[in-house]
């Protein structure tokens, strides 16, 4: 199986994807020429042309809505968000009329469409570029979430994001895009609202998404090394949230420790814990422990940026605390 | 001098104009009765605001609107009882009663809603445009907002892609002067708001919103302008609502005299005059149409008024398109009865010969600007 970075492997969900069906279309800022702020279009332009590799103007609003409203009428637009951060200013159109349509409408219209960019810090950015935002957004019905760690998830997750008949938003990580790893060829389609064991454990479960994925990786290891055995479950949607694997793992490990980059209030991490209390608390060995982002605005210096975010000492901690071992 | 309208258009303009004044009466009295809920916005007095446009487009041009919705619909054929049963929040109405009032939708009918959010469908228009260009189609899309929606960003950020790229949108403002109590004189600098179309380079022109002809001869030239593929248009409709903001607004921010001076401007009257003068029908015929419209509206409220509210089943359909669910088509749902549908090419069958910026354009400027690529 051939090695790709997470960009490459968006890229070529995007060609194959834009290959397949010519309702597809790709929006956003220096998408085109600039070949991506990301280079997660690069050479899209030279294929597919300027009608459907579309450099648009900073609107973030005025092009999330056009594109709104071409799904409203059979197109299957991909809308790139430079950031998240920036999508902000595009969150009336996906909230107030994307996530809506299908239910103004009584089930006339149906909004294909994919949002996606980079979430969570870019690093060395301060406050207003480093947000991890997936949670405000996996509150609205009528949205999925999506936020793949790997470049294969990347991959197959996007295709089947564009060949959803419903809004996804997708949640990519400017610290992602250069990660390597395997990725099919051709048809890998990833089913949406799966969560995926990446690594299989015992003693306790370790559950997260996106980039912290690595973190928790690097933690399961070191735990391995001191004879604990972690698994790690990754979520991969957060809309909808995937409870049959998290019970299912919760109940054979009865030990959970949810990690989470962006802040722990509201967040996605506290809607796990309210389905383990709910369905296994007859299961838990232990109160579930959550390592999230700390509850403060991200700095530039090299050394609060660091303490704000988890990593896998934290994560190590979290796990020793659930396992009632000593030192944490 | 004859006219050069003929008798049925002049004549199925009066219809609609009426049948909308009648329902929103209706509309209002039910309100008043506790039928009707929520926020519950009038068109009376802009009639000829969507009557002109409908009448100047082709069946099957892309419409939509702000919350004040239930005119355009009604002009372009939508069931008068099906749209009184999503105000009364029936599960016979165009949305199963989940929308209400200031959310109509007859996809059947090209009408692609009402949006409650101030200038939220101004860039869903240009969208939809996009999508007639992109398919290669000469369809233009109509879209509606308030004389207040014009100071939104999003008419600005959409003003500005809608030109560059040529879309086929026409725009129109219905200036009734006040977005809810606030006079647009009071908000706006510039509170012609037809000007603002000039800062984009687009096409922008007043016209007399309570005259039905002068609607329709704007939509039709406007129509014409875009399916040649000539870019955007901004028609600012001067107009006058005769009512409240919405059912709830007992309108104290303006004087009666200044009510009672636009509403010599009514343009159902107006109409009927031009008609009555141009010899082509007296009295008697627009005595008929209305008895008939009554007796339609009357139906409608009936229709509506003894439909069921929608199962709590309905509670878990439509927020997520479910693996192979089809659209509901609701004329077929509610009264059996076969409708036309859109169909999209497939993405095989597509061919976008578009360019939105072509190469050599694009090629020639870098080299002037001495960039090499
Ligand atoms: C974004 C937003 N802000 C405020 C409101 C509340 N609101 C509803 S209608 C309205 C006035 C709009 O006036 P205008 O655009 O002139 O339309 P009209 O009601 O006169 O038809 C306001 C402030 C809203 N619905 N959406
Ligand atoms: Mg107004």
């Amino acid at each position: 199986m051939p090695e790709l970075m997470y960009r490459e492997a968006l890229n070529q969900a995007l060609a194959e994807e834009m290959e397949r069906d010519a309702n597809v279309y790709l929006i956003g800022e220096e998408v085109g020429r600039y070949n991506g702020a990301f280079k997660v279009s690069q050479g899209l332009l030279d294929k597919f042309g300027s009608a459907r590799i579309i450099d648009a103007p900073i609107a973030e609003l005025g092009f999330t809505g056009l594109s709104v409203g071409a799904a409203m009428v059979g197109l299957r637009p991909v809308v790139e968000m430079m950031t998240w951060n920036f999508a902000i200013l595009a969150m009336d159109q996906i909230v107030n009329n994307a996530a809506k349509l299908r239910h103004m409408s009584g089930g006339q219209l149906r909004c294909p469409i994919v949002f996606r960019g980079p979430g969570g810090a870019g690093g060395r950015l301060s406050s207003q570029h480093s947000q991890a935002l997936e949670a405000n957004y996996a509150h609205f019905p009528g949205l999925k979430v999506i936020a793949p760690a790997t470049p294969a998830d990347a991959k197959g997750m996007l295709k089947a994001a564009i060949r959803d008949e419903n809004p996804v938003l997708m949640f990519e990580g400017e610290r992602l895009y250069a990660i390597k790893g395997e990725v099919p060829e051709g048809e890998h389609v990833v089913p949406l609202g799966k969560a995926d064991v990446k690594r299989e454990g015992s003693d306790v479960t370790i559950i997260t998404w996106s980039r912290m994925y690595y973190f928790c990786m690097q933690a399961a290891e070191e735990l391995a090394k001191e004879g604990i055995s972690a698994e790690v479950l990754d979520l991969r949607t957060l809309r909808p949230l995937d409870e049959e694997a998290i019970l299912a793992s919760v109940r054979k490990t009865n030990r959970a420790v949810i990690v989470e980059e962006g802040w722990g209030l509201a967040g996605v991490g506290a809607s796990v814990v309210d389905i383990i209390q709910s369905k296994a608390f007859d299961d838990l060995d232990a109160p579930v422990e959550r390592v999230t982002g700390l509850d403060v605005n991200m700095s530039y210096a090299a050394n609060l940026e660091n303490a704000t975010q988890p990593d896998a000492p934290k994560i190590i901690a979290a796990v020793k605390k659930v396992l009632y071992r000593e030192g944490a | 001098m004859a006219s050069p309208y003929s008798k049925e258009l002049l004549l199925d303009m009066y219809r609609k104009m009426y049948l909308i004044r009648r329902f929103e009466e209706r509309a209002g009295q039910q309100y008043t009765l506790g039928k009707i809920a929520g926020f519950c916005h009038l068109y009376i007095g802009q009639e000829a605001v969507a009557v002109g446009p409908v009448e100047a487009l082709r069946p099957d041009d892309y419409m939509l609107s702000a919350y004040r919705d239930h005119g355009q619909p009604l002009a372009r054929g939508s069931d008068a009882g099906m749209v009184m049963a999503e105000l009364m929040g029936r599960d016979t109405g165009y949305s199963k009663g989940k929308g209400g009032s200031m959310h109509i939708f007859d996809i059947e009918h090209h009408f692609y809603g009402g949006y409650g959010i101030v200038g939220g469908q101004i860039p869903l228009a240009a969208g939809m445009a996009f999508a007639s260009r992109y398919r290669n189609e000469d369809r233009v899309t109509v879209c509606y907002f308030g004389d207040a929606a014009a100071s939104q960003g999003a008419l600005h950020e959409t003003f500005n892609m809608a030109s560059k790229w040529k879309l086929p949108v026409i725009y129109i403002c219905e200036n009734n002067r006040y977005g809810m109590g606030t006079a647009i004189s009071r908000i706006a600098a510039v509170p012609e708001i037809y000007k603002r179309a000039s800062a984009y380079d687009m096409r922008g022109e007043p016209v007399d919103g309570m005259d039905v002809l002068a609607m329709y001869e704007a939509v039709k030239d406007a129509a014409e302008y875009c399916r040649a593929g000539k870019g955007p248009v901004l028609l600012e409709a001067n107009t006058y609502r005769f009512r409240g903001h919405s059912m709830a607004d007992p309108a104290t921010y303006r004087t009666k005299h200044e009510v009672e001076e636009e509403r010599k401007g009514d343009p159902i009257p107006k109409l009927r005059a031009y008609i009555k003068k141009q010899g082509l029908a007296q009295d008697d015929v627009f005595e008929s149409i209305e008895e008939e419209v009554n007796v339609l509206v009357d139906q409608a409220v009936k229709f509506a008024d003894e439909s069921p509210e929608p199962s709590l089943d309905e509670l878990w359909r439509d927020t997520i398109v479910e693996e192979g669910e089809e659209d509901v088509r609701p004329r077929e749902r509610v009264l059996g009865q076969k409708v036309n549908w859109p169909t999209y090419p497939s993405g095989q069958e597509l061919k976008v010969t578009w360019d939105l910026e072509p190469r050599e354009q694009a090629e020639a400027a870098d080299k002037k600007a001495g960039l090499i690529r």
